[in-house]
């Protein structure tokens, strides 16, 4: 593809200096390199994505990263683990621990890792360079003309990537910690792998924590295979992160036949995020869920972007997210639907709702479908709307204090999208820090 | 006891309290009467705080205090309580954790401890089978698909977890059915009070033979224009408004 040359800014120039400087430093073997090699070339063809990007519309990377900042370093350990991310009440889980991108076997519970459970460093795995692992990280069929997650292909420096054995039911949920050790402003690129094998179930939360204090780059990507029958819930809790910081939070996800996945991101503000979801239904009869709650206030800014494709016939997709705006912020829902000529009967659903509290919060929202194939059965729904006041009132003349109705509110609001959490203690959880964040609004 | 005097009020910029002058003294049964549009929904919610009614002229004295700077919630810990004529649906948050949360935030405005849940339950459950609430209401989001006389039985149930001193009801008898008046109109017989005062807002001369008043005021175009014993809601019953709405009958 010949691409269009145009001058590069600052920041893609220094990107491409920082990239001749430390790649042959960047773990892998000559093959990972000549991946990583043309990945870069791909995106300097590219360049970081501005609103011109279709797919990145509503977030301008290039003009949201002005400056580059430095590689991590090599991973520390003096990090507070159990301050900045205290264990989640009630949760019964087995902790692997990135520090700024690095997988961390010290700080991790590999030594009780549940029969049938194997986890790799993504720096060991990128040395060896496995043929078959390498095409498994590269999620290949997807994301194929993302800058960021070619970005992130040239950079990747940790990750872990964890193996679950056909028929192996984790009763413990698995928690993938990544922290900032966030002694400095650093650029984070770092790869994760799942591989659920058939008929094999999981639970799998990725928190992240620490990185209030100094502007991150965090440019993360999760890719999740699942064999045939494989169960998988999952939950994503991105930090919020200081301003001027930058996020890509990328998952690629591939179904088997019967497979089910369902996914929860929680997002309660912090910098600039970009949260993309591909997932594709490559089996019969899978089901898929992805849902999510953002709350955005200040300047914070959030893009929720999903591509969904329906390759095999009679899965079942189900997209549902809930929005909560304040302040100066900007949310963005994109989802996208498609289903192939050959994917009859998909039954496909998507929602997204938002709520604006203030004049300044703006939220883009543009749910997409193309359909290629004639029996489906395929709907979108999008609102953005304000709290009602007459309910507001009626709680007020009841004695509830006015941030106590707004909060009782939008509560019930964000909680049709909690709900779809599997588990209580989960939820739990996530609707403790939805309430915190309730809180401190109201207080402000 | 509400004193109120020479009351104006106005919606966006349109005046519909013109001069309103009402007292109900402690232990008062009040009732308001008068036709569509008169204002009597408008006076309730000007008494207690909805954003958007402006008062410009007059005051609103509650046991001696004025209310006007208090918004609804700060009026509602004060004893102000209105059962709305169209109660509002919460989706997504149960009866139960709307009342407990409405009770505990006037106690806590008041300086007063919060209940325990298993007294406010005590509470609520003893509230209900008075007033012939199912307990598996309390468990549903408050008033969504609660038919229209579910709704009114569920505001008379707030109001007697609420113990005001000043009640408006309005029109809380439409909707009801003739067992359903009954047993809501015993809930509120049973807190009158000699520290308590009633608003009571109705068309119907029937409910008066339930809650009988003590006092009947007709309002008309945003004023009390007529005041006399609890007979005048009979004479009204017989011969309409035309003799105190004028011309506008
Ligand atoms: N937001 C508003 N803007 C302008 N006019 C309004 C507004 N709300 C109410 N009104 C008007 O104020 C007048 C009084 O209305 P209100 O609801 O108080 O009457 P009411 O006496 O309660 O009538 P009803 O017996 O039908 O319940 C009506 O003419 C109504 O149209
Ligand atoms: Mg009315």
């Amino acid at each position: 593809m010949a691409g269009v040359m145009k001058t590069p800014s600052a920041a893609e120039a220094k990107l491409a200096a920082d990239y001749s400087g430390v790649r042959a430093a960047l773990p892998g073997n000559s093959a990972v390199g000549q991946l990583r090699d043309a990945a870069f070339d791909q995106f300097k063809q590219a360049g970081l994505p501005t609103r011109r990007v279709e797919a990145w519309h509503y977030t301008d990377l290039r003009l949201a990263m002005r400056d580059v900042l430095p590689l991590a370093k090599a991973t520390r350990t003096d990090v507070a683990l159990n301050t900045l991310a205290p264990a989640i009440a009630d949760v019964d889980s087995i902790r692997l621990v990135l520090v700024d991108g690095f997988f961390a076997p010290e700080l991790s519970d590999v030594a009780c890792l549940p029969k049938g459970v194997s986890v790799a460093s993504l720096a060991d795995v990128l040395a060896k360079g496995d043929a078959g692992l390498m095409e498994a990280l590269s999620a290949p069929g997807m994301g194929q003309n993302d800058a960021a997650l070619a970005l992130n292909t040239a950079f990747m420096q940790g990750g872990v990537i964890i193996d679950v054995a056909p028929a192996t039911q984790v009763a413990t949920a698995i928690e993938i910690v990544a922290l900032a050790s966030d002694g400095a402003a650093q650029a984070v690129y770092s790869r994760s792998l799942l591989r659920v094998g058939h008929g094999a179930t999981i639970t799998l939360i990725e928190r992240e924590a620490g990185g209030a204090s100094h502007a991150q780059q965090r440019n993360h990507a999760f890719v999740v295979s699942l064999a045939d029958e494989a169960q998988f819930e999952h939950v994503f809790v991105p930090a919020p992160m200081s301003a001027g910081s930058t996020h890509v939070a990328s998952m690629l996800v591939t179904l088997g036949a019967k497979a089910q996945f369902n996914s929860f991101t929680l997002t309660c503000g912090g910098g600039l995020l970009r949260r993309q979801v591909f997932m594709r239904f490559d089996g019969e009869h899978a089901k898929g869920q992805l849902a999510g709650a953002t709350l955005l206030q200040g300047k914070d800014h959030a893009d929720t972007t999903l591509i969904v494709q329906h390759v095999a016939p009679h899965c079942m997709s189900r997209e549902y997210f809930k929005t909560v705006l304040d302040g100066d912020a900007t949310g963005v829902y994109q989802g996208k639907v498609i289903v192939a000529p050959g994917a009859q009967k998909t039954d496909g659903a998507m929602k997204s709702h938002a709520i604006l509290l203030s004049d300044g919060a703006t939220m883009n929202n543009k749910p997409e479908l193309e359909i290629f194939a004639d029996d489906v059965v395929c709907g979108h729904g999008a609102t953005v709307a304000q709290l009602d006041e007459d309910q507001i009132f009626y709680a007020m003349a009841r004695g509830l204090p006015k941030p106590v109705a707004q909060s009782m509110l939008l509560e019930a609001f964000v909680d049709e999208a909690t709900d779809r959490v599997e588990s209580e203690p989960v939820r739990a959880y996530l609707t403790g820090l939805i309430a915190q964040w309730l809180k401190a609004r109201g207080l402000a | 006891m509400i004193e109120i005097r020479n009351l104006h009020a106005e919606i966006d910029g349109k005046q519909i309290i013109n001069g309103l002058s009402l007292t109900v003294q402690n232990g008062e049964v009040a009732a308001i009467m008068g036709p569509n549009g008169s204002g009597k929904s408008t006076l309730s919610y000007v008494i207690s705080g909805r954003d958007g009614y402006e008062v410009t002229g007059g005051e609103i004295l509650l046991n001696g205090e004025n209310i006007l700077e208090m918004n609804a919630a700060e009026r509602a810990a004060h004893g102000v309580f209105l059962a709305f004529q169209y109660p509002l649906e919460i989706p997504g948050v149960t009866t139960m954790t709307f009342l407990k949360a409405c009770l505990n935030a006037q106690r806590k405005s008041r300086g007063e401890a919060e209940l325990s849940t298993p007294d406010f339950m005590k509470r609520v459950k003893a509230g209900a089978e008075k007033l012939g609430v199912p307990q598996d209401m309390l468990r549903r989001a408050l008033n969504v698909g609660f038919s229209g006389g579910e709704k009114k039985r569920m505001e008379v149930l707030q109001m007697s977890l609420l113990e005001p001193s000043f009640a408006i009801l309005d029109e809380t008898d439409s909707g009801l059915d003739i067992d359903a008046l009954r047993i809501v109109s015993e809930g509120v017989n049973a807190l009158r009070d000699p520290k308590r005062s009633f608003l009571v807002i109705t068309h119907y001369q029937r409910l008066l033979d339930y809650i009988v008043p003590d006092t009947v005021h007709v309002m008309s175009k945003g004023q009390i224009v007529k005041t006399g014993p609890k007979e005048l809601a009979l004479e009204l019953e017989a011969n309409g408004y035309r003799d105190y709405v004028g011309e506008a009958a």
